[in-house]
């Protein structure tokens, strides 16, 4: 046990500063794929919710289709499109788009509910008042959903940022990838892996407990009606 | 765009018929359908409401009277017919001679000369009473925010709750919350404002207080058409009284006529049970 903290002491040094610029890696990915998701996932949420059949029957299909596909399926097609572009960039921008548009299926859901929580009545008040459609969804239904919906969207920031790991399987430059590299360099694979899981923790545990939190303080708060 | 209803402008109380362009009519109900699937729940409506005419609208449970009240700012869109604001078609254009739906923007524009008041109130829960009251004159109206404030403050103080503008909605009671909606539509200036039993939801204590501010701006001139199950309320205030059963007009006229000696069987048989429950 001992001798396994060792091997950290003395290698720690050399490794530290490769797999620290992977981490920034895989928080760029987690970015631009959360970024993609969350913007994707609002029109989604609104094609479903409009009153124009094939929109929301669209909509409807995307998300049913993402969540029966895994992610890593998804990547691939994504990355194998997206080579021919260019390739020095497609690793990551790849690796972005897949888990994005991935997610947005699942933030879809999270926002539909969310929008759907606020009582019609409501809405309805807003477009009594003379507000467009647009002005209520800003005003009335997304303050309020915001905060419903929160919790679950850290959750799912979680969720995408731990997915970033697969991106290793098509090269992206992140912290799976510098491991597994470092791994078979030095001949640690414990070691380099248990690091890699104690870096992706470091990150994730404080969205968590954000998470969980907010729910927390919602529970309490003012937004029961 | 003529002014908004002048407190005591002339106000015919002789009832127009279906009445168009040119008269007095602030909102005009034209031959109005409304179905939803197979189910008919307006029959034919015509109505037209004068300015600074108060119209009271009483009917059992069921007959559309909620429907009517929100096919008139076109919450719902009539199957048949048309409604008319100030003589101005509402909700439609006409192109090449048919009626054609206006965009959800035009309309929109047109809706915020139309004031509402529900039964559940629905204030929305992260503003402030203030903030419900001024949002619409900010946004919607494009006042500054200091001057929607400020009429905000004014509103509020109109039914008697200038203090309690900081307020959350789920810290008010029932009728507070009601007068805030109430506070809510003037801000608006509306033409028209339309009342949806505003006090069904109430506890009897606070019923009171809400009749009271309503009467309050019935005396202002202000037009209004309002849905109730408070035949008294309705005799007080309205100048006229519009029975409706099965999505039809049965009988209208004076209070004092259609409360006190209705000469439809419906009408007699719907305010004696009336009078029995309350
Ligand atoms: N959106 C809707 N979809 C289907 N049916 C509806 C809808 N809105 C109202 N109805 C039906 O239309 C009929 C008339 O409803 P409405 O709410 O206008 O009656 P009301 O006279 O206001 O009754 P109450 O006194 O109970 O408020 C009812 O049978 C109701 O179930
Ligand atoms: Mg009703």
């Amino acid at each position: 046990m001992i001798q396994f903290f060792e091997i950290y002491v003395a290698k720690l040094p050399e490794w530290w500063p490769e797999m620290l610029a992977a981490a920034g890696s895989t928080l760029l990915l987690t970015g631009y794929a959360f970024g993609i998701a969350i913007v994707f996932g609002l029109c989604l949420a609104l094609a479903k919710l409009s009153r124009n059949r094939v929109l929301s029957r669209a909509a409807t299909l995307y998300v049913e289709l993402m969540r029966g596909i895994p992610t890593l399926v998804v990547l691939f097609i994504i990355y194998f499109a997206i080579v021919p572009l260019g390739i020095t960039l497609s690793a990551l921008v790849a690796g972005a788009l897949g888990l994005g548009i991935h997610a947005a299926a699942y933030v879809a859901e999270i926002f539909r509910s969310g929008i759907e929580t606020i009582h019609r009545g409501q809405r309805e008040a807003a477009l009594a008042v003379g507000m467009t459609p647009r002005q209520t969804l800003r005003y009335i239904v997304l303050p309020q959903a915001t905060a419903i919906m929160l919790p679950p969207l850290i959750n799912m920031l979680v969720i995408v940022l731990k997915d970033t790991s697969i991106c290793s399987l098509i090269s992206a430059p992140e912290i799976m990838l510098r491991a597994k590299d470092l791994a078979s360099t030095y001949f640690r694979p414990m070691h380099l892996y248990v690091l890699a899981g104690a870096m992706y923790f470091a990150m994730a545990w404080p969205l968590s407990l954000m998470a969980r939190g907010w729910a927390r303080r919602l529970g309490r708060g003012r937004h029961g009606a | 765009m003529s002014a908004t209803s002048p407190p005591g402008a002339a106000a015919p109380r002789a009832t127009p018929a279906v009445s168009r362009q040119g008269d007095a009519a602030v909102v005009t109900i034209e031959d109005l359908y409304k179905n939803f699937g197979s189910l008919e729940v307006l029959k034919g409506i015509d109505l037209a409401i004068a300015w600074g005419e108060k119209v009271a609208i009483i009917g059992p449970s069921g007959s559309g009277k909620s429907t009517l009240l929100r096919c008139v700012n076109y919450l719902e869109v009539p199957t048949r017919g048309h409604i008319y604001l100030e003589g101005e078609l509402f909700g439609e254009r006409l192109v090449d001679g048919r009626h054609v739906r206006m965009s959800e923007r035009e309309l929109a524009s047109q809706r915020k000369h139309i004031g509402m008041i529900f039964q559940s109130f629905y204030l929305w829960p992260h503003l402030t009473a203030r903030e419900n009251v001024a949002i619409a004159p900010e946004k919607v109206f494009g006042l500054p925010r200091k001057a929607a404030l400020e009429l905000a403050d004014t509103m509020l103080a109109k039914v008697h709750l200038a203090e309690k503008r900081d307020a959350f909605p789920e810290r008010l009671s029932g009728g507070q919350q009601q007068r805030v909606a109430i506070a809510r539509a003037l801000a608006q200036e509306p033409k028209v404002i339309l009342f949806d039993e505003p006090t069904s939801a109430l506890d009897p204590e606070l019923v009171g207080e809400v009749l009271k501010v309503i009467e309050e701006l019935a005396a202002e001139g202000r037009s209004m058409m309002l849905v109730t199950h408070e035949i008294r309320f309705a005799q007080n205030v309205a100048d006229r009284v519009v029975f409706i059963d099965h999505g039809v007009i049965v009988e209208q006229g004076p209070p004092a006529e259609v409360i006190r000696r209705p000469s439809h069987e419906r009408t007699r048989s719907f305010l004696s049970q009336l009078l029995q429950d309350g």
